[in-house]
């Protein structure tokens, strides 16, 4: 057969790989100043610029990580390891630059836009609806890119790499639209809120969560180790038939361990049940692929002790047998119990983003680099003390976690002999406050060995000179292919895309369906209560300005069903309570204490004089607001953002958005003149007033009933 | 009430945890069968895709 001559193109795995170096490196800077924001209050800024706070600059930490950072290094390793394995260029160069600008415009916009406070108030999902709708755009270039060149490749069986790239390209899909169904409130207007609620919106958005952390964070990358690690080791994969069963079975179970993150919550229980079970099976795929990618090294280790990129990748593959392993413990109930709303969750997703998805990422770019340049690596000493260095920031960083979950749950559990809890939620914050500086010493070390990467790659470019396109040659595909007499029926799926991707989608479907429809279609899974009423158009303001201001981030509005949580916080909270919260906001961790029953345990004038200064009234870390002080009610929303409500079936009478500012004013004006009682003046159309509304609302339709 | 109870109220409810773990069983299975009986030479051809020595089909050395 005749052998065509084709080129694979460096440019674009060249673009992404800087890409995924210069985000991964504001993405960790800004994961340090949040560490060192929740160490000492100062570092927030309130005072000058409100945008930088912590609940507005966290979601810009987490969503530059995963999708500026990890994100970026996925489209690197795609761009560079499918025309490899499949002997062919990408499709289109021209699709592949639109998918590099569009997802660095995306960037860019998602970290304006957070700071400037539009968000949907659902982790990793945060961006509003127009930034939702590009990241669908974008991903469809990248997927018609994708399968373009998996259609026209050269080579009829596809590596299991890209069986990877393709269930988490369509999963990713099938996530973010799911999760994304919003309604804004104007089509000019940036503002949107959440069609599902309560209960069912944690449920999706937690499904999405996990899965978030399963398809994006995880199997491409596992894709990109089952490709990157072989080269570096000089070997092939130590099993692949175990790499077909780690693929099918990881697809398969991920899909429904969601609910996991809801554990004690409101979620019906079956629901809950579900999640563990699987979680807890999850651990089979996952360990097999880890020992998979252990033991490619066999015979090989001898390397490990001289190669940077072997070690870099051992640890990586360690830290996801670490983090896979623990997901599955604290996804039982007991231990759930411990870990949840505390730092013990931080530190396990920071073993997985730092150890796994930062040290694959840092291995790929040192073997990446000197290929793309035909050159050596400037220094393998210093990528050694990238090494090192990197390793001891995991540690650091991890360990003080732990340590401080621990130390909270033991405390926030403790009685005294005579029933009463023994001690107040600041004395838990400020004893975890010597962990927060030292887990900001440990992120900081992490970033000085990105910085020794930076300046060790930049050294290694500079010896060498940019390939930007490799020659390569192979035989066209063989049109009407039969098989040979006696192949077996399973290599259809080696050699069918498109039967791949119908494949992964009914696999990953049946589990968010089996989990969605229940609890979606069956009323009684979220029993009604007649005294909870939707929120007044105060109330309602306040709320938006609540999630605007990123306070879900440090504050869970979920009171799970201990001793100590309802002597503390009150009544544990149920399912029925939130059917009328677009978005929920259950939260999931508590660097506050839970605001569930807020409503009506201190006085206006506590509320007013703690956000203004919250270290002077209660000692806390909680950034001041003084923008709120400042800033007006935006009542010209108020009725859209009543009549939006309305149409995701939020019961305001007719008609009600003519009168809603009427009685928003009403009852600013009540506020205002308690607060006066208090000896405080302010006018009645501050932000403020209506923050106060909404917390003094929360909770408060149970406790009425009384 | 507990929440158990609500699933009662689905019509032939009592199928669903049967057909969940059929499901569930015959997929793994069939991968676990599909792996096991895979052609060797395959298997081998398979893992060697990511080193480019690999252009002739299905007949090269193992490493």
């Amino acid at each position: 057969m005749q052998v065509e001559k084709f080129h694979y193109d460096n440019r674009l795995p060249k673009m992404f790989a800087q890409a995924t170096i210069f985000w991964g490196f504001v993405g960790m800077l800004l994961g340090l100043i949040a560490a060192l924001q929740l160490a000492y209050p100062i570092f927030n800024f309130s005072e000058y610029f409100p945008h930088l706070a912590f609940g507005r600059l966290r979601p810009v930490h987490t969503n530059a990580v995963i999708f500026a950072f990890v994100g970026n290094g996925i489209f690197m390793s795609v761009y560079y390891i499918i025309p490899r394995v499949l002997k062919t260029p990408m499709w289109s160069k021209a699709l592949g630059k639109i998918h590099f600008w569009g997802w660095q415009l995306l960037i860019v916009l998602a970290a304006v836009t957070l700071l400037f406070g539009y968000t949907t108030g659902k982790e990793y999902a945060e961006l509003e609806w127009p930034l939702d709708i590009w990241i669908t755009l974008i991903w469809v270039v990248f997927g018609v890119n994708m399968f373009g060149t998996i259609l026209t490749r050269r080579e009829r069986y596809m590596y299991v790499a890209v069986w990877f790239f393709i269930a988490s390209w369509v999963t990713v899909a099938v996530l973010h639209i799911v999760n994304s169904f919003e309604l804004p409130i104007a089509w000019n207007s940036m503002k949107s809120y959440s069609a599902y609620a309560g209960v069912q919106d944690a449920l999706v958005q937690w499904w999405y969560g996990h899965n978030a952390v399963a398809f994006f964070l995880t199997t491409p990358y596992l894709g990109v180790m089952y490709y990157f690690l072989p080269k570096a080791a000089e070997r092939p994969v130590y099993s692949y038939r175990l790499s077909i069963v780690h693929f099918w079975t990881l697809i398969f179970l991920y899909i429904w361990a969601g609910p996991h993150h809801l554990l004690y919550t409101a979620l019906p229980d079956w629901a809950q049940s579900l999640g563990t079970v699987f979680s807890i099976m999850l651990i089979l795929p996952s360990w097999g692929g880890m020992l998979n990618g252990l033991f490619t090294l066999r015979g090989a280790w001898d390397k490990v002790a001289t190669d940077p990129v072997l070690k870099f990748m051992v640890v990586a593959i360690t830290c996801y047998g670490m983090a896979t392993f623990e997901g599955p413990m604290l996804s039982l109930k007991n231990v759930n119990a411990i870990s949840h709303y505390t730092d013990w969750t931080v530190g396990h997703v920071h073993i997985g983003a730092l150890g796994w998805n930062g040290f694959l990422t840092f291995g790929v770019l040192y073997w990446l680099f000197p290929r793309m340049y035909n050159t050596k690596l400037y220094s393998t000493k210093l990528a050694s003390s990238h090494f090192w260095i990197g390793t001891l920031g995991i540690i650091i960083y991890a360990i003080p976690m732990y340590w401080s979950a621990f130390r909270s749950y033991f405390m926030l559990k403790a009685f005294t002999p005579e029933g009463q809890l023994q001690y107040q939620f600041i004395d838990v914050v400020q004893s975890v406050i010597p962990f927060y500086v030292m887990r900001a010493a440990g992120g900081a070390l992490y970033l000085a060995g990105v910085v020794l990467m930076i300046y060790n790659l930049i050294k290694t470019c500079s010896s060498g000179k940019f390939v930007a396109e490799e020659e390569a040659e192979a035989p066209a595909l063989a049109k009407n292919y039969t098989p040979a007499a006696g192949t077996h029926w399973h290599n259809i799926f080696e050699r069918k895309p498109m039967l791949m991707l119908g494949c992964a989608l009914v696999v990953i479907l049946i589990g968010g369906i089996v989990e969605f429809v229940p609890t979606f279609l069956v009323k009684s899974n979220v029993p009604t209560i007649a005294s909870v009423k939707p929120y007044t158009p105060l109330e309602l303001q306040g709320r938006d300005i609540y999630i605007r201001e990123g306070c879900y981030n440090c504050h869970s509005q979920m009171i799970r069903p201990f001793r100590y949580e309802v002597k503390r916080y009150g009544e544990y909270s149920k399912a029925g309570e939130s059917v009328y919260d677009h978005p929920f906001q259950f939260g999931s961790k508590r660097t506050g204490p839970d605001l569930a029953r807020e409503g009506g345990m201190r006085p206006n004038s506590w509320h007013f004089n703690h956000m203004l200064d919250p270290q002077m009234v209660t000692g806390s870390i909680m950034p001041a607001y003084p923008n709120l002080y400042e800033n007006v009610i935006n009542k010209g929303t108020t009725a859209s953002k009543i009549h939006t409500m309305r149409n995701l079936g939020v019961p305001y009478p007719d008609n009600y958005e003519a009168q809603a500012n009427a009685d928003l004013e009403k009852q600013a004006d009540e506020i205002v003149q308690s607060l006066k009682q208090d000896k405080i003046t302010i006018s009645s159309d501050r932000e403020i007033i209506a923050m106060i509304a909404y917390l003094q609302r929360l909770g408060t339709d149970i406790k009425n009933e009384k | 009430m507990k929440m158990s109870n609500y699933l009662v109220e689905i019509a032939g409810v009592s199928i669903y945890p049967i057909i969940s773990l059929l499901l569930f069983v015959v997929f793994f299975v069939t991968v676990l069968f599909w792996v096991f009986f895979m052609d060797k030479n395959k298997v081998s051809y398979l893992a060697n895709l990511p080193f480019s020595k690999n252009d002739k089909e299905e007949n090269q050395s193992n490493h």
